[in-house]
């Protein structure tokens, strides 16, 4: 079902695509979403995380992409690992559940490349890109990590993003491109980082983020959703009893299986939305 | 609806978007069709735009952004919800919203009448040059942004900086308002509003009697911006 909301968004952002599947997770697991150059072998790196206690650590390779499943208490080994020896590999994503793909090209051939009609999940966020604020490329392309389990989509434009980026890097937040968007989820991880949760970091984020965005962030248990005050961007909801979905305009989602039936709205500007699947 | 018996049936599942509308261009005058139904609409954008004939045009289904743009003498009937700018631009005739409607609703329009049988979101009516706009549930915020001529009357509330940079169009309200824009203030609801409130009301097929008049507040331009100041005329 994500995979043709994408599609028809094709319209909307046709450079890039990206999405994050909340799938099944293993308890004191956590999955690393891994991005590579074409080609990359990813089952040598694999072996060089390998450890006598545990073995091979579970691999899945996706095209350019891998998800590699470690113990949650070697995580930071593994990340200090990656960041020495392995340069070359960019940590796109960590989580519990969260697996996160992204690529240039167009919606449908990058929803191919990762298989993601064949993946399944309790929810998912997707995003096509139409680049404004800088280069079409493969970390340009959304969703963005702020966190565990946790991932932003953005549509419009920042206009403090620069001066934001200064002042987030002297907190020690670190960025891989110039794009508004990675700010705006650099902003959140070091609010969460401060001990806000993800609503007070979105409502912060009202007052300090200053131009147009419609926000959709993804939780290990839901996801959210922040239009800015004026409302710039569009956004429209739709709740049945089976599910709530949210597309920035209606025709994402008319494959939705019961949309006649569904309610169909559209999210109060500056008001910070919460979908919680039930426990 | 179904007393609605269509001379022409167009179903968007099967049959392209740009055929509809080119065959609804060329009823201009020439076509017995007067009655025509649009079948799954599915979110498109720009469904029914540009008629110029006094063709009845009902839509069963959501649509997109721009429905009914341009109509001029139509009669367009959503039976669902409409996106962004439906009826912008409108000249004359009639289109009614049976869910809400998102932004922008009636932009510009210059004549016609627009209903909302739902709530309507931000900037609804804005730059209004002439259109009536009835929403029966609620408008957003700056909703008859820099409104020139034309009325806008609403049920329900409306939201944060309604009427802001208003010239002479007439905002009725029954609800609260949530702030009211620059040069925006309240007025008093004298009879010759009640007058005119019944009129587009009774246009807009609300039955006369059904809705009392003196709920509603006033709202219109005090005239204090630059460009109402004769001492600004000869800047120019």
């Amino acid at each position: 079902m994500l995979a043709s909301m994408l599609c028809v968004m094709t319209d909307r952002g046709p450079d890039s695509a990206g999405f994050a599947v909340y799938g099944a997770g293993a308890k004191d697991k956590v999955k690393l979403s891994l991005r590579a150059a074409a080609g990359y072998d990813f089952s040598a790196l694999a072996a060089g995380l390998s450890i006598p206690a545990d073995g091979l650590p579970p691999l899945a390779v996706r095209s350019t992409h891998a998800i590699i499943e470690v113990p949650a208490a070697r995580e930071a080994d593994v990340r200090a690992f990656l960041a020495a020896r392995h340069p070359e590999v960019a940590v796109v994503g960590t989580g519990a559940r969260m697996e996160i793909f992204k690529e240039v090209g167009l919606p449908a051939t990058v929803a191919d490349t990762f298989g993601l009609a064949k993946m399944s999940g309790t929810h998912g966020i997707g995003h096509t890109r139409m680049a404004t604020e800088s280069a079409v490329t493969t970390a340009g392309a959304h969703p963005f990590s702020t966190g565990a389990d946790q991932c932003l989509v953005h549509n419009g434009s920042l206009s403090n993003h620069n001066q934001l980026r200064r002042q987030l890097k002297r907190e020690g937040i670190t960025f891989e491109t110039e794009n508004d968007s990675e700010v705006a989820a650099g902003y959140l991880t070091w609010r969460l980082k401060q001990g806000a949760t993800l609503g007070e970091a979105l409502e912060a984020g009202l007052k300090d983020l200053d131009g147009f965005y419609t926000f959709v962030v993804g939780t290990e248990n839901g996801f959210g959703v922040l239009r800015d005050p004026v409302a710039c961007k569009p956004a429209v909801m739709a709740e049945t009893d089976q599910y709530v979905a949210f597309g920035s305009e209606y025709r994402a989602l008319v494959d939705l299986p019961g949309i006649e039936k569904a309610r169909v709205f559209e999210p109060e500007p500056a008001t910070v939305y919460f979908w919680e699947r039930a426990q | 609806m179904n007393a609605f018996s269509p001379d022409i049936t167009f179903d968007l599942a099967t049959s392209p978007l740009r055929d509809l509308n080119e065959a609804l261009h060329k009823t201009s005058g020439e076509s017995n069709a007067r009655r025509w139904r649009v079948l799954n609409p599915e979110g498109r954008h720009a469904v029914a735009v540009g008629i110029d004939a006094p063709v009845t045009v009902e839509i069963d289904g959501n649509v997109g952004y721009y429905c009914a743009g341009m109509n001029q003498n139509a009669s367009v009937i959503i039976h669902g919800n409409a996106g962004q700018g439906v009826a912008e631009n409108m000249m004359s005739g009639f289109v009614r919203v049976c869910g809400d409607a998102s932004q922008s609703a009636g932009a510009t329009g210059h004549g016609g009448l627009l209903v909302v049988d739902g709530n309507a979101s931000a900037r609804c009516g804005i730059s209004m040059k002439g259109i009536d706009i009835v929403v029966k549930g609620s408008i957003g915020h700056m909703s008859a942004f820099m409104g020139q001529s034309g009325s806008l009357i609403v049920f329900g509330d409306a939201g944060e900086a309604l009427g802001d940079s208003l010239y002479e169009a007439k905002l009725f309200v029954r609800g609260t308002v949530k702030s009211l824009g620059a040069d925006c203030i309240a007025k008093e609801l004298r009879d010759e509003h009640k007058a005119l409130l019944a009129q587009k009301l009774e246009a807009a097929g609300v039955a006369p009697g059904s809705v009392d008049l003196s709920e509603f507040k006033r709202y219109g331009s005090a005239r204090k911006l630059y460009n109402f100041h004769v001492d600004n005329a000869d800047a120019y």
